[in-house]
């Protein structure tokens, strides 16, 4: 569960986030999105104690981990051990990181160097290395957004699984609308710096944006600023 | 011309902009070819009436010389010895080099403590520092062993430092989320990332350390290259100059050659080499 109260964060003059409450349960995927420059970045790095805020309350469980947008390996370390990077060493950390690797469909690639992997490939990886540490919050920052459109499809689809089976408090962040509808139970639209929507997403998985949602996706674009004319066929 | 011609334009296969792979043994008489050729013009040179004869030997009189020296000065056990020197004084500086360069990359108080100074002391010629180091520690095999280490901590501590503050950030902070800090992270990423050049150091490192050699080896030694060479030199043994000047070019080639192997094995990730 993360408990975010009153969090304020600026950069010189600039302020970045004010004033910001945000809670997550156990279990929920929480999507935030918002155009660039309005604070995303900066909220994730608080939560993940890269930074520390100018003033407001953070409470987040012990065992957080990321995945960033790109996938930042260790060139000089196989695949495997990227996935057990700062675990305790046993000799079972490695059937643990086969596990994990085997989970996102790299198995075959364990033994591999980062360098010699795709970015779709390493960016698995990257989301092996952050389950195997069965996180309590799990934070995503716009973790497909480096990919093509198909090895996004496909990765939406593996995240979701994924979250669905272990169940860690998600927070996603993301410019990709479709994304956050599809894949989370809330979206969250950011907007200089302040939390000034939420929508509920209730439909039933295995989602299609398509069918259903698109209300919700239009209102959450001109939100965003996005203009979008529908076309009547 | 054909109608087709016109309509789509002449068509051709994409020029490779990328360098065909090359086969082993061409690539190896590439490397001698220089070699070669710099042999046959010093041949020449020597059998030339261009210069005087007794100033410059041609390859064959440097392989009587050679095989005069081994005969009858102890050549073999002269070069080991040289290089024993050679390596202590070089596992001792760049050992020295090594763990500076890394406490000033890492740390800013490392940096603000150390660089002003290390920055000055290199300065300091270390032929220079012969008659010091001869009153300071004697003549025997400590004052020539620390030459080597004063002209070899330099590059690998510039090196060191600067590969470790280079390292990718990104990859630094995602390595502190994932619980890495302290030792672990410096042995298990942070070093390994800088491994490229510190290894360009190491091999700067080398070659100083064969040039303090020549130096250190004047310091009233019975034994070693530089002995050998001092020898040569006070007796006007011009041919035998000459080849212990090759004999250091090619301990050059040696030390080369090692960084050359420890590269191929330590850096087997990069993508170059991952790949190929």
């Amino acid at each position: 569960m993360v408990i975010v109260r009153g969090v304020r964060q600026s950069f010189d003059d600039r302020v970045v986030l004010g004033d910001l409450d945000l809670t997550i349960h156990q279990g929920e995927f929480v999507a935030l999105v918002g155009a660039s420059g309005s604070g995303k970045t900066t909220l994730m790095r608080l939560l993940s104690g890269l930074q520390a805020p100018d003033a407001g309350e953070i409470l987040v469980p012990e065992k957080r981990t990321t995945v960033f947008q790109e996938p930042r390996l260790v060139q000089s370390s196989r695949v495997w051990q990227n996935v057990v990077i700062g675990l305790q060493k046993s000799p079972a950390t490695k059937d643990l990181a086969l596990k994990a690797l085997d989970e996102v469909g790299l198995g075959e690639q364990a033994h591999a160097w980062p360098a010699t992997l795709s970015g779709g490939e390493a960016q698995r990886v990257a989301i092996a290395r952050a389950l195997v540490r069965r996180p309590q919050l799990l934070l995503l920052d716009e973790p497909l957004g480096a990919l093509d459109a198909l090895t996004r499809l496909n990765m939406q689809a593996l995240l979701s699984t994924l979250c669905a089976k272990y169940q860690p408090a998600t927070l996603l962040v993301t410019h990709d609308v479709d994304e956050a509808l599809l894949l989370a139970d809330r979206v969250l639209v950011l907007i200089n710096g302040i939390i000034a929507h939420e929508v509920i997403v209730d439909s039933p998985r295995p989602r299609n944006v398509s069918k259903g949602l698109d209300t919700q996706r239009l209102n959450i674009l001109s939100l965003l600023g996005v203009t979008t004319t529908k076309t009547s066929e | 011309m054909s109608e087709d011609n016109v309509e789509t334009g002449v068509l051709s296969a994409p020029k490779l902009l990328s360098q065909r792979p090359r086969k082993a043994s061409w690539s190896f008489l590439t490397r001698i070819l220089l070699p070669i050729i710099l042999l046959i013009g010093w041949t020449s040179l020597a059998k030339s009436t261009l210069i005087p004869p007794l100033t410059l030997p041609t390859p064959l009189q440097v392989g009587s010389e050679l095989k005069g020296m081994y005969l009858h000065q102890h050549l073999m056990s002269n070069i080991g010895v040289s290089m024993l020197r050679a390596i202590v004084g070089l596992a001792l500086g760049a050992g020295i080099g090594f763990l500076l360069g890394l406490l000033s990359g890492l740390s800013k108080i490392g940096e603000e403590f150390l660089d002003a100074t290390l920055q000055m002391l290199r300065a300091v010629p270390f032929i220079a520092l012969t008659p010091l180091f001869i009153l300071w520690f004697g003549v025997g095999e400590t004052p020539k062993i620390l030459i080597v280490a004063f002209a070899t901590y330099f590059p690998m501590y510039i090196a060191t430092a600067s590969a470790v503050r280079n390292v990718d950030r990104k990859v630094v902070e995602a390595a502190k989320t994932f619980g890495l800090h302290g030792p672990r992270l410096v042995k298990e990423v942070i070093v390994p990332l800088a491994t490229p050049q510190i290894l360009t150091g190491l091999s700067l490192s080398m070659v100083f350390s064969v040039l303090a050699l020549v130096a250190g080896e004047q310091i009233s030694s019975q034994n070693g290259l530089g002995f050998l060479f001092a020898q040569s030199q006070a007796y006007g043994r011009n041919f035998e100059v000459f080849t212990c000047i090759l004999l250091y070019a090619c301990m050059g080639l040696v030390a080369a050659t090692f960084v050359n192997i420890l590269q191929r094995f330590a850096l087997r990730w990069r993508k170059g080499v991952a790949v190929r």
